[in-house]
């Protein structure tokens, strides 16, 4: 259960991230998995080759994917999006393929300078404690206070702070927040900000509780976006239930049946949901 | 259509073909061995571009397609021995079932929730493939006894007689009136609804073609690879390229679909010494290309034609 609740925390967090950039500017960006996997192995190497402490190491990784997230915008996101070739009808398929080109560069440049071999990042956090007659590794605690800290610290971001509340209103309406004022590529700047912050936060935590290597890059991204889905695209509150239902689902069938039918069930509920109710949970058409 | 008889386009693409045709006379089996599994992928390419380009539709899954008449055909010809030119019709047979069940949330939702769908099947088939091991021979793959021949020249042949067929085919579609309504589905589906075509009859019969295409495509690889495996015709890298290859060459040309995957496939080969860099120059040039030539290859070519 402990498993499953940190399993779901850090689903969370990477989805988060995700759902706010494709709320806030429609961008579904499929070099997810890429840049999760990028801030994982430096945290690693940094903590292996360069011999920094662990804290270091792991500042080093979110410091990663900040730079990253920055390039994919710069670099593929924000050409295409002022590129006055590419129809508007056709952006997002170009958005679409432009970030999962990019996601494939990474992730060939990780396996070329650090190799394909799975890394696990030193923990912060070492020993285990018994909870209820259960051991658990202090680690996975810990990593399930991070992430609900962090969740909670984007909340306040978002709804109590100007630039959050510029967020928020350049997610309903990008002409009105213009009009007031402000400047919209700095808001997606913010956004995008934020979002690499997220999604370092939770390519380490995941290199310290799973381990990662360049092959995680597609899994990553396809439970990202399938998460998203779920819980409604551009809902950050619905991605968080839908993480918490399908590490649980994940979990559960990794106990209960047999490690290899381990996501099946949540590739079945998200069919089900994407018939009955094609905009997800809590999702706005 | 008259028109197109006279273009410079058929006469280049006429050109192209008797050249490709007169390949085996001397070139190694090698080049024939690569260039075969490159206009096999050159139909999946199409295909796709029928379902994307024309019909508006972002189908992240071609594999689900390719896979499903990929292994029907090698299934069938493993289990009961049944003549391989039967096993590769039944194979497309099953690969159009396959995409009328993909058309069917198709109708229901749109953009990047289809997208999804599509992406989930493959997942779903994968897993199934490797659940069943017994009948599918799960992660190392499934053994065919038979192959269509064994001569490279032959089989370079069929390959290239089938693109060149296809092509005809798929190009044909985009260019007469169905191809028409179809564009005008997926660029405005309200206004084309309003002026009175049926936009589900047409995006159904765009599944069905495609799915067609791909699946015979799929179950000619297999018979030609011997063996049919996840990582070749399931895996959702191979998709990737399927897009890729695609979106390269033009979207909306279908002709330049296949170029793509031929000019995909032969720079993944010439890339080679390069070691594990191969696929990271490769992604880097479609990166390129998406960026500064959004038209891809035959759309560059083309706009320049129009424009002198």
């Amino acid at each position: 259960m402990i498993d499953g609740f940190a399993i779901s925390a850090l689903y969370a967090l990477g989805a988060t991230g995700f759902t706010l950039i494709f709320g806030v500017s429609g961008v579904l960006n499929l070099s997810h998995g890429a840049i999760m996997v990028a801030a994982a192995v430096a945290a690693w190497a940094a903590a292996s080759i360069l011999h920094v402490d662990t804290y270091s190491g792991a500042l080093i990784g979110v410091g990663v994917a900040l730079i990253t997230a920055f390039a994919t915008y710069f670099a593929v996101v924000k050409p295409i999006q002022d590129s006055r070739r590419i129809p508007n009808e056709e952006k997002e398929i170009f958005v679409l393929t432009g970030t999962l080109l990019w996601g494939i560069m990474i992730q060939e440049l990780i396996a070329y300078f650090f190799t394909n071999n799975a890394k696990t990042v030193l923990p912060i956090v070492e020993g285990v404690v018994d909870i209820l007659g259960v051991r658990t590794p202090r680690n996975e605690i810990f990593t399930a206070v991070v992430c609900c800290l962090v969740i909670a610290l984007l909340w306040l971001l978002v709804n109590r702070t100007r630039t959050g509340k510029a967020v928020l209103a350049a997610s309903m309406n990008p002409r009105g927040v213009t009009l007031l004022g402000l400047e919209l590529t700095n808001i997606y700047i913010v956004v995008w900000a934020i979002y690499g912050v997220l999604a370092g936060i939770a390519g380490v935590l995941l290199g310290m509780f799973l381990g990662v290597s360049s092959y995680s890059v597609g899994p990553l991204t396809a439970s990202a976006f399938s998460i998203v889905v779920l819980g409604g695209l551009g809902s950050v509150s619905g991605s968080l239930i839908a993480a918490f239902v399908v590490g649980y689902l994940e979990t559960i069938t990794a106990y209960l049946v047999s490690p290899a039918y381990r996501t099946i069930p949540a590739l079945l509920l998200l069919v089900v949901v994407m018939y009955i109710r094609p905009q997800g949970l809590l999702g706005r058409r | 259509m008259s028109g197109f008889f006279t273009s410079r386009l058929f006469f280049v693409s006429l050109a192209l073909v008797a050249i490709a045709a007169t390949l085996p006379l001397y070139v190694s089996g090698y080049v024939l061995g690569l260039l075969t599994v490159a206009f096999y992928f050159g139909v999946f390419a199409m295909a796709w571009d029928l379902l994307f380009g024309f019909a508006g539709e972002v189908n992240f899954g071609p594999t689900f397609l390719i896979g499903v008449g990929a292994y029907t055909a090698g299934i069938l010809n493993n289990q009961f021995g049944w003549s391989v030119y039967l096993c590769i019709v039944l194979g497309a047979l099953a690969s159009v079932i396959a995409g009328l069940v993909l058309a069917l949330p198709a109708l229901r939702v749109r953009g990047p929730y289809f997208g999804l769908t599509t992406l989930v099947a493959v997942l779903m088939l994968q897993n199934f493939i490797v659940v069943f091991a017994d009948l599918t021979g799960g992660e190392i793959g499934l053994t065919i006894p038979d192959v269509i021949t064994i001569d490279a020249g032959a089989n370079y042949w069929i390959a290239l007689g089938f693109m060149t067929i296809s092509a005809a085919i798929l190009y044909g579609l985009s260019q007469s009136p169905i191809g028409l309504v179809l564009q005008a589905s997926g660029q405005d589906p309200v206004q084309a609804g309003a002026l009175g075509f049926n936009i589900v009859k047409h995006k159904l019969a765009a599944f069905v073609v495609s799915a067609f295409f791909s699946g015979l495509s799929g179950a000619l690889l297999v018979f030609y690879f011997g063996t049919a495996s996840v990582g070749t015709v399931v895996d959702v890298a191979v998709g990737v390229n399927v897009i890729v290859s695609a979106v390269l060459g033009g979207r909306r040309t279908v002709l330049g679909a296949a170029l793509g995957a031929i000019f995909l496939i032969v720079a993944g080969e010439f890339l080679r010494p390069t070691g594990e860099l191969a696929t990271f120059i490769v992604s880097a040039v479609a990166l390129l290309v998406v960026l500064f030539f959004p038209g891809g290859f035959l759309g560059a070519a083309l706009s320049r034609e129009a424009r002198s």
